[in-house]
């Protein structure tokens, strides 16, 4: 139905822009005989008769299915819906939905067969009005249109007004989209924050997310508390820096500072290979290869490495990390102006020299941008640290051990069927707005860094 | 030559020029340029280790996933038994009962049902629905004699290349010592082959890695890649347009700008909660499909559109503009025809580049349900489906060997989708980028 | 004259009886393909100043970088000829250049001081060479160098703050404290003063005409009037040759060549 209304007003827009010319060609003799060439003048109708249609079609394709649905609950018999909760409200929504699908499992109540039928006709109906409307809408808007074209009409103006404002509008989107996942993290988190307190959740020493998930049995003490997500995320995450840090520093300064313009033009794209390597790869790449390793290694020497340790997934996030943090580091070496290098060289001063006592304290801001979006990565990663990290909460600084990490807990909070009533979900959007704000600091302070230290030298 | 001599007022050393001939200072330029040799040798370990390490990485997957671009498959003459099936409905007949039929008469000899029931365990779980299949589009093949190619089971289908070893004993391996014995009886003669896993492409998944293919996964991100594209692109170039060349300089600009950097280094699985909250929980959308797979995927690809299409409009010489403005072209006619079509391969390269890290995404689609278990391709954008990286995590979870093998193919065909659409990114920057 | 090793005569200006500290015969220098400096001798007398100048693009400053082999961090240049010190060959295989510019120093055309309190960049050489044991030592050192520059009255009380954050004047002073730290035996000196305003360029001039006592300066100007300023000789390059090189008043008084008078007039430059 949704293509039958899209179809319709596609079709009207096509009718639009050749109504339009057609219009102005009827008025006028000749080329200059009007303000505005015809295709402007067809476009304004197009618009007109498309944008209006478009955007209610949207709109009542988002807004249908709610609105349904609250008119099928408030049609309930009394009976029915008399002291329920929303979350048994929404199962009865459920099972007239599936009843309405024909996937019908026993002798289901005749209230709720009476109510799926109300469903579909509702339904039916609400999608013919849409493409009434939208059709209606469209003509409308191409008949007021058209009736405007004239010679004297300055139709260039009106259809780049129009673009205008949509651009305006195109890139509000980024900005709508960050208050987006800013407000449906605090929504969820503050419905999440009336079950658990705040307090437990950034304090607790306990986190045992899977107790709760019986409906009678809400929140157990200590149950949500995240202080060992929290540690095993940095501990992770510390790792990947460890890993990465030295490692790309290393390669940034000898590609900067060492390396003859072939070696740096054939290396510089393979380190970026490792950065558009996707993360699931990197996560099998650590639960196939490395963490097996691991355990060999330490079974040789002796020592019990945990089958998801947090070292395993911490080299591998190391790796993928690394090429942030070598680019980032080689742009602010190389941003350094070369009058500071031969200012060194000509006092003497060795290449090592010049690095480490005048380049690298020149280009620190740079370097610790870089590393701190490095580290913003690693938090925020997730594919990884699924695959190769722990499920169980553990409070402990060993590497060898297993540990879980904040994106671990999110997704395995929320795969599979979620209910949006049980503090097991609710806890996953806790902590994503933790995720989110950590991460939104770590980038806003970073890209602070980066940008003071482009200034500086520019 | 003397060497220099301060003035007795300034009370620099004098013995400074000898101290250049010491053998002192030899010692230390020595240790000086030693110290600038190791900087640079932990520079090349450093770069040799980074490299070593993607070698690794692809070498291992290679390893891995080559098997399972490989199938092992049997040979079977199968007749089609009138008793078994009947005609006017041939889609209920014991198909299994045919085909061990067949295998009784390659390998004779009285079994006890146990043992009959070892011996189907040979067979693809999938056989019987093939030979199914085969006869009710031909009815006309009841009672006659047919040859069909099936896949054998997964154990064995290991066992023939080698990742189910003989020499472990047999209480810890998949199949007996009997069912080696019939299996190599099979292949004596010559019924067993190896050939490319056809099912791999075509198929979609299925609980039996010798079945399960990315069918379903392949056409899944395609349709969410369109939504994303459909979405991002002109959006996104609207935005950067805007910003690039209209937007007058201010704090909300300002505000719109520092949006688009953060939004670029936003964790992903937090594009997932917010598909999560706002596409499924408020408006209501159906959990795993393409569609907001799609836009929730746009969305994370938005910035480094937007990023990309403003570097390419900076690169275009602020002389084009004045010369189109200066015959008299409005601000956006000069951008229509003149600034747009010069940084169109910029763009191009931003928006594959941006589509190639949305296929490889995978967090926010497990968030918004896109791991089901389904095992027909979509038909549409608002059927249920897998996408390539979350089917690959679906299989990565299964524990049965051969998913490990389709693993790791699954990866290889991700990462040459990859390989592909950076490689057109890149002829595209070189065939029609200028340089100004 | 004992440490000249070469083939060549001398060139026409003899130094007389003023010893050469630095003699070059025959510097060829190419960047890739192009050549920017066609077979130039010269003569750079020991405790004196010595002026390059020429017109934009002559090669002036190519030559000087020659001298302390500067042009070796620039990719795709050559030099060849031979350039002695004291009668040693700086291109010679078996010298180090880390050593070489201990012992030829260099000040730059924009004061390029580190981002480096003015204590520490002025430490800075003494102490990757090694000298200046303790503390004590340096900080002396420190305080002579900035004496010399004539800076100490205006930074003694400032030695932790950042060298960036002094005036450009005060920064191009810093530099050359920076180069004297060391105890050079030259100072090459690229157009030191065409980033500074006149007051602090006279400074800079005054500072030159006292150093001249304990170091040898070459210096590259394109002020003519620096150069009659504060050299004692001058060297006139014009597309990439050493077109005249004599004593300085004799050259704005008389020059031999027309390209020098043309120059020197204002005809060209």
């Amino acid at each position: 139905m949704a293509t039958l209304a899209f179809g319709a007003v596609l079709l009207t827009v096509l009718v639009a822009f050749l109504a339009g010319r057609r219009r102005l060609a009827a008025q006028v003799s000749g080329a200059g005989d009007s303000h505005s060439l015809p295709d402007y003048h067809g476009a304004f109708v197009a618009l007109w008769a498309g944008l209006p249609a478009f955007v209610l079609v949207l709109a009542w394709l988002l807004l249908q299915g709610p609105l349904v649905e609250s008119l099928l609950v408030a049609s309930l018999p009394a009976e029915l819906v008399e002291g329920t909760s929303e979350a048994q409200r929404n199962l009865l929504v459920a099972e007239i939905k599936s009843i309405a699908a024909g996937q019908i499992f026993g002798q289901p109540e005749p209230a709720l067969v009476d109510a799926a039928e109300r469903f579909l006709a509702w339904r039916q109906i609400a999608s013919w009005a849409m493409v009434a409307c939208a059709a209606a809408l469209a003509l409308l808007g191409l008949a007021l249109a058209r009736s405007r074209v004239a010679p004297e009409f300055r139709a260039r103006q009106r259809v780049e007004r129009i673009f205008f404002w949509l651009m305006v509008f195109c890139s509000t989107v980024a900005v709508v989209t960050t208050l987006g996942i800013l407000l449906s993290l605090l929504f969820e988190a503050y419905r999440f924050f009336e079950r658990v307190p705040l307090f437990e959740f950034l304090f607790g020493l306990n986190w045992e997310p899977q107790m709760a998930i019986r409906a009678d049995q809400v929140a157990g003490q200590g149950a949500f508390g995240a202080i060992p997500v929290f540690t095993g995320t940095l501990l992770v995450a510390l790792l990947a820096m460890l890993v990465a840090g030295p490692i790309g520093l290393l390669s940034a300064i000898y590609l900067a500072e060492y390396s003859g313009r072939g070696f740096r033009r054939s290396v510089k794209p393979i380190l970026e290979i490792l950065a558009g390597v996707p993360t699931i790869v990197y996560g099998i790449f650590a639960v196939l290869t490395v963490a097996p390793a691991l355990r060999e290694a330490g079974a040789a020497l002796g020592i019990a490495v945990a089958p998801n340790s947090a070292l395993a997934a911490g080299a591998v996030m190391g790796i993928m990390i690394l090429p942030f943090i070598s680019s980032l580091s080689d742009d602010a070496i190389a941003a350094v102006p070369q009058s500071l290098r031969d200012g060194s060289y000509a006092l003497g001063a060795t290449k090592a020299e010049t690095i480490v006592q005048v380049l690298l304290p020149a280009a620190l801001p740079g370097i610790v941008g870089g590393f701190l979006l490095a580290a913003s990565r690693a938090i925020g990663e997730t594919m990884i640290v699924v695959m190769a990290a722990g499920l169980i909460a553990n409070l402990t600084a060993n590497p060898l051990e297993a540990v879980t990490t904040v994106t671990v807990q999110i997704v395995t909070l929320l795969i599979g069927d979620t209910e949006f009533d049980s503090p097991k979900t609710l806890a996953a959007f806790a902590l994503g707005l933790v995720l989110f704000l950590v991460t939104l600091a770590l980038n806003v302070v970073a890209l602070r860094f980066v940008q003071k230290y482009r200034e500086k030298y520019e | 030559m003397t060497a220099i001599t301060s003035d007795s007022e300034q009370e620099m050393p004098a013995s400074r020029q000898s101290y250049w001939r010491s053998e002192e200072h030899l010692r230390r330029v020595r240790r000086r340029h030693a110290a600038d040799r190791r900087l640079q040798a932990y520079g090349i370990a450093a770069i040799a280790l980074a490299v070593g390490l993607l070698g690794v990485l692809v070498s291992s997957l290679v390893a891995t996933g080559a098997q399972g671009f490989l199938q092992t498959d049997l040979r079977l003459e199968v007749r089609i038994d009138p008793a078994e099936i009947d005609a006017e409905d041939p889609s209920r007949g014991d198909y299994r009962q045919l085909l061990m039929n067949s295998l009784d008469a390659l390998l004779p000899g009285e079994r006890p049902p146990g043992e009959q029931r070892k011996l189907r365990d040979l067979l693809s779980n999938g056989a019987q629905f093939q030979l199914r299949d085969e006869v009710v589009d031909d009815p006309g093949l009841i009672g006659q004699t047919l040859e069909i190619t099936i896949p054998v089971s997964d154990p064995f289908d290991q066992l023939a290349k080698g990742t189910v070893l003989r020499e472990t004993p047999e209480a810890q391996r998949r199949v007996s010592d009997q069912q080696i014995a019939w299996f190599d009886g099979l292949v004596e003669q010559g019924v067993v082959s190896t050939g490319f896993n056809w099912a791999l492409f075509i198929s979609p998944d299925s609980r039996f890695p010798e079945l399960a293919g990315l069918a379903g996964a392949l056409v899944g991100s395609f349709f969410a890649l369109l939504v994303c594209f459909l979405l991002s692109f002109p959006i996104g170039i609207a935005a950067a347009v805007y910003l690039e060349e209209f937007a007058p300089k201010n704090r909300w600009t300002d505000l719109i700008e520092v949006n688009i950097n953060n939004l670029a280094a936003v964790p992903s699985v937090v594009f997932g909660l917010l598909g999560l909250a706002v596409f499924l929980n408020f408006f209501g959308l159906p959990r795993s499909v393409p569609l907001v797979g799609g836009m929730v995927l746009a969305l994370m690809t938005l910035p480094t559109i937007i990023i990309s299409t403003r570097a390419a409009l900076k690169a275009v010489p602020p002389s084009i503009r004045e010369a189109a403005l200066g015959v008299g072209a409005s601000r956006q006619q000069v951008v229509l025809h003149h600034v747009l079509p010069l940084a169109l391969p910029g763009i191009m390269t931003g928006t594959i580049i941006g589509l190639a890290q949305a296929l490889g995404e995978t967090a926010p689609l497990l968030l918004i349900g896109m791991n089901a278990f389904i095992t027909s391709p979509p038909g549409g954008l608002t059927d249920a489906a897998t996408a390539l990286p979350t089917q690959i995590f679906i299989w990565a979870d299964s524990p049965e060997r051969g998913f490990t093998a389709l693993t790791a193919a699954g990866i290889l065909v991700l990462l040459g989708f990859l390989i592909l659409m950076n490689a057109v990114a890149v002829f595209l920057r070189q065939r029609f980028e200028r340089k100004w | 004259m004992s440490a000249l090793e070469t083939s060549r005569d001398t060139p026409d200006d003899a130094l007389g009886s003023r010893a050469p500290k630095v003699v070059a015969r025959g510097v060829d220098v190419f960047y890739g393909k192009a050549q920017a400096l066609y077979g130039v001798d010269l003569d750079i007398a020991e405790h004196e100043v010595t002026a390059l100048i020429g017109p934009s693009g002559c090669g002036k400053s190519t030559f000087l970088r020659c001298l302390n082999r500067m042009n070796d961090v620039i990719e795709g240049c050559r030099v060849e000829g031979r350039i002695t010190l004291d009668g040693q060959d700086i291109y010679d295989r078996s010298l180090d250049v880390v050593q070489l510019r201990a012992r030829i120093g260099m000040v730059f055309q924009k004061p390029n001081p580190f981002p480096k309190s003015v204590y520490d960049n002025i430490a800075y050489g003494p102490r990757i060479h090694g000298i200046g044991a303790g503390k004590a030592e340096l900080d002396e050192i420190v305080e002579t160098s900035l004496r010399r520059a004539g800076l100490w009255e205006e930074v003694k009380d400032r030695l932790a703050e950042p060298g960036t954050g002094l005036s450009g004047g005060q920064q191009q002073r810093l530099c050359i404290a920076r180069a004297i730290a060391v105890d050079p035996e030259v100072i090459l000196m690229d157009e030191p003063c065409s980033a500074l305003d006149p007051i602090a360029t006279a400074r800079i001039e005054e500072l030159i005409d006292e150093l001249r006592e304990n170091f040898t300066i070459v210096i590259v100007t394109h002020s003519m009037q620096q150069a009659a300023r504060v050299s004692r000789r001058t060297a006139f390059f014009h597309l990439g040759k050493l077109v005249e090189v004599g004593e300085t008043e004799q050259m704005f008084t008389n020059p031999r060549d027309e390209r020098t008078q043309g120059y020197i007039t204002g005809r060209f430059g």
